[in-house]
């Protein structure tokens, strides 16, 4: 029978040993967080942002969100006929869509759900509040945070 | 000034004063150690803001935060004795360095019986931790000073028969006389004269003995049940607040630093280390001792960082099944060698 390594008394003791005397010299994984930065994935889920312009005011997000965290409000605009003679359109205005990132778990039904492609994920995290009402973005915030949005990854090809 | 040092009790001040000052603060930079190599052991950074660089002061600070806290004594406690008993613990641990050889002159008092005294004042800190459980009015305490009293009482054994080995070797009791034993060549080659710590002498198992028997009398992982946290909050400790807290803090890195003190000196030869001259001893003699108890320490720390703790059964079978046979068997085998040879 060979003498196998495994089988030696207390060599489970000496490769704990070696473990935490390499992680010792090793450098750390974590980081002083206020004096350096994390650098997060470019695709990690920071906060929300909102693209004012494709929203539509469906309300799926508002109603698929597992933490009811977005309140939209909004109303129907009549526009003038596309062409002479036509019937005016009615187009719906976005008044109001906030997001409480106090209820938020970041969950990403909402950016799933959106049939318009008006809500994004940023990787920015450092927007922590000594209030927690004033975690509550407005729209006019959530659409800054679209300037941090990185671009979306290449198509697959076929 | 050489009159004045003759003086008995000026003498016993300054040595008193310098083990007051010498031994905390040695205290502190272990926690300081302590606190730095687990960090990086658990890839973390540790402590960092305190003080400017590497967080030097943290231990400082800690210090300070914990004697600014309310000295909180339980409704139901023992009064005087949940107060006196971190001053036991402490002065326990400090009694021990009275016999410790800092270099050939530089120690307190080279008793005849230096080993049995050192390991009959660390003995006390037992009861100091006694009676902090059981006046504690708290049934972790009460658990944890028990458990305390089953695990020191059990590895005493191995512990003084750890030593015995060395004591038949060095035929003397008195540490210095330890550290000249293990000065005094073994054999020579030609004219070299070589000397050796008692550690190659073939006391390996009695170093490796104590040291065991020592982790579990200083109650660290992975001999911490007394303490346990996940089990019993903190053990004695559970109570204790403030500059009480405090002190036993400090008996826990001093009590490291005067086991590792002593194990340097019987089995590592103290402050001898072969090459330095023997006059350079005087002054070079501290320095050499530290580095080894700094060694002695680190590994404590290593060994608390990388195992789990043992279950009381387990404990107390390693210490009567395995430990205090083997360490018999090396007093015999000690013995029969130190006839024969």
């Amino acid at each position: 029978m060979a003498l196998r390594v495994s089988k030696v008394p207390g060599i489970g003791l000496m490769k704990g040993m070696w473990l935490t005397l390499r992680t010792l010299f090793k450098r750390p994984v974590t980081i002083n967080y206020p004096k350096e930065k994390e650098i997060p994935v470019p695709r990690a889920r920071g906060v929300i942002a909102l693209d004012t312009e494709a929203c539509t005011v469906c309300m799926l997000c508002a109603r698929e969100c597992p933490d009811w965290c977005i309140y939209i409000e909004g109303h129907k605009e009549l526009q003038p006929p596309s062409k002479p003679g036509g019937r005016p359109r009615s187009r719906a205005t976005l008044d109001r869509f906030d997001i409480d990132y106090a209820l938020c778990m970041y969950c990403g039904i909402c950016v799933e759900v959106c049939p318009f492609d008006a809500l994004f994920w940023s990787p920015e995290y450092e927007y922590s509040e000594g209030s927690i009402s004033a975690m509550l973005h407005d729209k006019e915030r959530l659409t800054d945070w679209l300037a941090t949005v990185p671009a979306p990854p290449p198509l697959e090809k076929n | 000034m050489t009159a004045l040092l003759d003086n008995f009790w000026v003498l016993l001040a300054l040595k008193v004063l310098i083990i007051a000052a010498v031994v905390p603060g040695v205290a502190l930079v272990f926690i300081f150690a302590e606190l730095k190599i687990s960090a990086h052991m658990q890839s973390r950074i540790g402590p960092y803001f305190a003080g400017g660089r590497w967080g030097w002061a943290q231990p400082l600070a800690d210090g300070i935060k914990f004697m600014q806290k309310e000295d909180l004594v339980p409704e139901d406690a023992d009064r005087p004795v949940f107060k006196f008993a971190p001053m036991v613990v402490l002065m326990g641990t400090l009694a021990v360095f009275v016999i410790v050889p800092f270099s050939p002159k530089l120690i307190v008092r080279d008793l005849d019986i230096g080993v049995f005294y050192a390991l009959a004042a660390g003995s006390v800190t037992t009861i100091g931790v006694l009676m902090a459980g059981w006046s504690s009015a708290n049934k972790y305490s009460l658990m944890g000073g028990l458990r305390a009293a089953a695990q020191l009482i059990a590895y005493e054994l191995p512990l003084v028969l750890a030593v015995v080995g060395v004591v038949i070797q060095a035929g003397t009791m008195s540490m210095n006389g330890i550290v000249v034993a293990q000065i005094e060549p073994v054999f020579h080659i030609g004219e070299v004269a070589i000397r050796l710590p008692f550690l190659l002498q073939g006391q390996v198992i009695g170093f490796a003995i104590f040291m065991i028997a020592a982790l579990a009398e200083l109650n660290r992982t992975p001999f911490d049940m007394p303490i346990a946290e996940s089990e019993l909050v903190m053990g004695y400790l559970t109570e204790y607040s403030g500059i009480r807290f405090t002190m036993f803090f400090l008996a826990e890195y001093a009590g490291m630093f005067s086991m590792s003190a002593i194990a340097a000196t019987l089995f590592l030869g103290g402050y001898y280390l072969p090459g330095v001259p023997e006059g350079a001893l005087d002054v070079l003699g501290p320095l050499i001792l530290m580095a080894k108890v700094t060694l002695l320490v680190f590994i404590i720390i290593w060994l608390r960082w990388t195992f789990p703790r043992l279950r009381e059964d387990q404990l107390q079978s390693l210490a009567w099944r395995w430990l205090i046979p083997l360490a018999l068997a090396n007093i015999a085998v000690t013995a029969v060698a130190k006839v024969v040879l």
